[in-house]
């Protein structure tokens, strides 16, 4: 049985427990414990302070794993013991939260540094009102055009998938590149 | 969709350069805890700016400029109220009291004026109306950003190479232990005093700039002076995890054919769910 690994990151509460749970097969794995900070305490009540972990089977000799990491950036340290292997990396960044544009830009060149894996951000909440347009992000966010930059709503398994593919095509293309 | 932030977030600066590029068209519109500013783009070039309490009919802009004195603006603002400023500058162009570049002129001053005025705004929210411009009776300029960015920039990077000196302020502060060394001989600021008397390995920067009332660049320009001065070095707060040790990344794939194969495979299934 071969396993291969893809990492969801980004800033706390940017989706990524929802998004590994829209397409895993199993319950999404996740140690969740009350969280202690006031400003963390007024985005969501519960958070991941492990890792939240995700199965995708594709047939019996092959099996994806999907690795979310913790958001606070206390436990940054096991960033790097994630990344290690992974087949590619997403950034998911909440488009009505503009203030952790700058933490997500953050995590994208640290994980970068750890491995030069492809990779794709995630514009999550895209179907809210106050949800930046993708253009003013990809400014905000410093992203190159050739950045794969996707409309992404994290409960919907449909976007989900789009951005689990483009990252796999970017894959495949990094591949063919480095053949030639 | 929207654009709005907090300046805490997003630098006026980084917002130019948004605007700029995108070349967008609309106002931003900035709540300062003082005041509020009112910047119109056209295509993401500079065409109006409004501050506060600030007319900014032409009248005021041409005799700040000094293009008019204080009684001919008198005049104006008791006897011309009804007239435009559009108008007004006509009349003035066709009375021979002023050219056409010197109005321009004046309003590009006092709108970049405004511009620069913003750059030293760290707090307040901002948001980018697509649909509001200025009065239609007002003139607008046409000024290519590049530079105010440029200026902005500078602002800007002091405030980042802080940031890459100290990019945490989670971490805490240690004095460094160096025989000879009196901190009571050191030419130390007030401010360098309060944060000198909060250093203790379990003080992160962060509290003690909470409790020295400081912002984030006030706390990185003090911190960042004692670090070169070698009279602290930074350090992991006590009772924090350690660091884990680096890993080295090790993709263990096989040759260039099955990793497709296996690329390819995951897609089909992903596509199936």
């Amino acid at each position: 049985m071969q396993t291969v690994k893809m990492v969801v990151t980004g800033p706390f509460s940017a989706g990524k427990t929802e998004f590994i749970r829209s397409v895993s097969e199993i319950d999404v794995v996740s140690t969740e414990r009350k969280i202690s900070s006031d400003s963390e305490r007024a985005v969501k009540t519960a958070t991941t302070v492990a890792m939240d972990f995700g199965r995708i089977t594709v047939d019996e000799d092959l099996v994806l794993y999907l690795f979310g990491t913790p958001g606070q950036k206390r436990f940054d340290f096991m960033w790097e013991i994630l990344s290690e292997g992974m087949l590619g990396f997403i950034v998911m960044v909440d488009s009505t939260r503009p203030e952790t544009f700058r933490e997500a830009r953050s995590i994208l060149e640290t994980f970068r540094a750890y491995a030069p894996t492809p990779y794709v951000v995630a514009a999550n909440k895209q179907d809210m009102p106050e949800a930046w347009d993708l253009e003013d992000m990809r400014h905000a966010l410093r992203l190159d055009g050739k950045v794969k930059l996707l409309p992404c709503v994290a409960t919907d398994k449909a976007t989900v998938k789009n951005v689990l593919l483009e990252l796999l095509y970017s894959i495949l293309a990094e591949m063919d590149g480095t053949e030639k | 969709m929207a654009l709005r932030g907090n300046l805490r977030d997003f630098t006026v600066t980084q917002l130019l350069n948004l605007i700029n590029l995108a070349h967008k068209t609309g106002t931003l519109v900035i709540e300062a805890p003082s005041e509020a500013a009112k910047v119109s783009f056209r295509d993401g070039k500079l065409a109006y700016a409004q501050i506060g309490q600030e007319d900014g009919r032409l009248a005021t802009v041409l005799h700040r400029a000094n293009k008019l004195t204080t009684g001919q603006l008198r005049a104006i603002q008791t006897r011309a109220t009804h007239v435009s400023d559009k108008e007004l500058g006509l009349l003035l162009i066709n009375a021979g009291y002023m050219t056409q570049d010197d109005i321009l002129n004046s309003l590009q001053s006092y709108f970049t004026d405004i511009v620069r005025r913003l750059f030293t705004w760290v707090e307040g929210n901002f948001r980018f109306e697509n649909d509001l411009m200025p009065p239609e009776d007002r003139i607008t300029v046409r000024l290519d950003l590049e530079n105010l960015i440029i200026e902005g920039a500078r602002q800007l990077r002091e405030w980042e190479q802080l940031q890459d000196e100290i990019p945490s302020l989670d971490m805490a502060l240690k004095f460094i232990e160096r025989p000879g060394t009196s901190m009571q001989k050191m030419n130390l600021s007030v401010e360098e005093w309060r944060v000198v008397s909060y250093i203790n390995p379990r003080n992160t920067i962060r509290q003690i700039a909470a409790a020295a009332k400081m912002s984030d660049l006030e706390i990185r320009r003090i911190v960042y002076g004692l670090l070169q001065a070698g009279l602290v070095e930074v350090v992991r707060p006590e009772g924090a995890p350690a660091t884990a040790e680096r890993a080295r990344p090790q993709v263990t794939m096989q040759n260039r054919e099955e990793q497709k194969s296996l690329v390819n495979r995951l897609i089909t299934r992903i596509r199936s769910i």
